[in-house]
């Protein structure tokens, strides 16, 4: 199972602060991810996960949305930080 | 060399103190942020700040050690707040200490500049107006931590 978070305006816009999704051989990368939740969730995931300035964080470490994944995983989708 | 992430307000000469007791060196700097009263769109109420539990404080861990590493320095703290703050709040407060005033300034510059792009915050701007809005990253920000 993976575990899916949320953070800011992509939390906002998708209405969804956390989630998990069922394990799948199929998902051998971040990309393969955001594919199965906008193929379950619809048109506007599709656009929210595939926006162009999207972050991805695996474990919580940013990487790049090629970066496989693994059973247990914990993977969170944000826009960039605007912190200090 | 401690990393504080937290919602309460925090004193700054408190943790001064503590960073020049803990490792007294020739040369320290700080930085200190704190909420601006205006922004593009108008006056500003209050800052809100978001951040990614966990992942936050394994950020700053690492930058602060990346600086210790670079620029040889003999103790350094980071300071940042989430949750609602005030106007003129302080959001961010970082102290180095090294043996020289070059090392301490560019390590200062270099903690705030990768804490700025690369630890997980968002800012929301809540306006005098009722309008709230998250602030967009700035390219700005970007140039600086290329910088490094």
């Amino acid at each position: 199972m993976l575990t899916i978070r949320f953070f800011s305006m992509i939390r906002e816009s998708l209405d969804r602060e956390e989630m998990t999704l069922d394990w799948d051989e199929g998902l051998v990368d971040i990309n393969a991810v955001k594919q199965t939740l906008a193929d379950t969730n619809g048109e506007h995931w599709r656009e929210v996960l595939f926006q162009g300035n999207l972050l991805h964080a695996l474990n919580q470490r940013v990487v790049r949305p090629e970066h496989s994944v693994a059973d247990g995983d914990e993977i969170a989708f944000f826009p960039p930080m605007t912190g200090g | 060399m401690a990393v504080f992430v937290q919602r309460e307000a925090f004193e700054v000469d408190q943790h001064y103190d503590f960073l020049v007791r803990e490792n007294p060196g020739a040369a320290v700097v700080t930085f200190t942020g704190y909420v601006r009263d205006h922004c593009g769109a108008g006056e500003v109420s209050a800052l809100e700040l978001e951040h990614y539990p966990g992942m936050t404080e394994s950020v700053l861990a690492n930058i602060g050690q990346q600086a210790q590493a670079r620029f040889d320095l003999l103790a350094w703290r980071i300071v940042h707040r989430y949750g609602v703050l005030e106007v003129t709040d302080p959001i961010v407060w970082t102290g180095v200490v090294a043996d020289h005033r070059g090392a301490a300034f560019e390590a200062c510059e270099f903690v705030m500049d990768i804490l700025k792009t690369d630890a997980p915050f968002w800012k929301r701007e809540h306006l005098q107006s009722g309008t709230k809005q998250w602030v967009q990253a700035r390219s700005l920000d970007a140039a600086r931590r290329e910088r490094w």
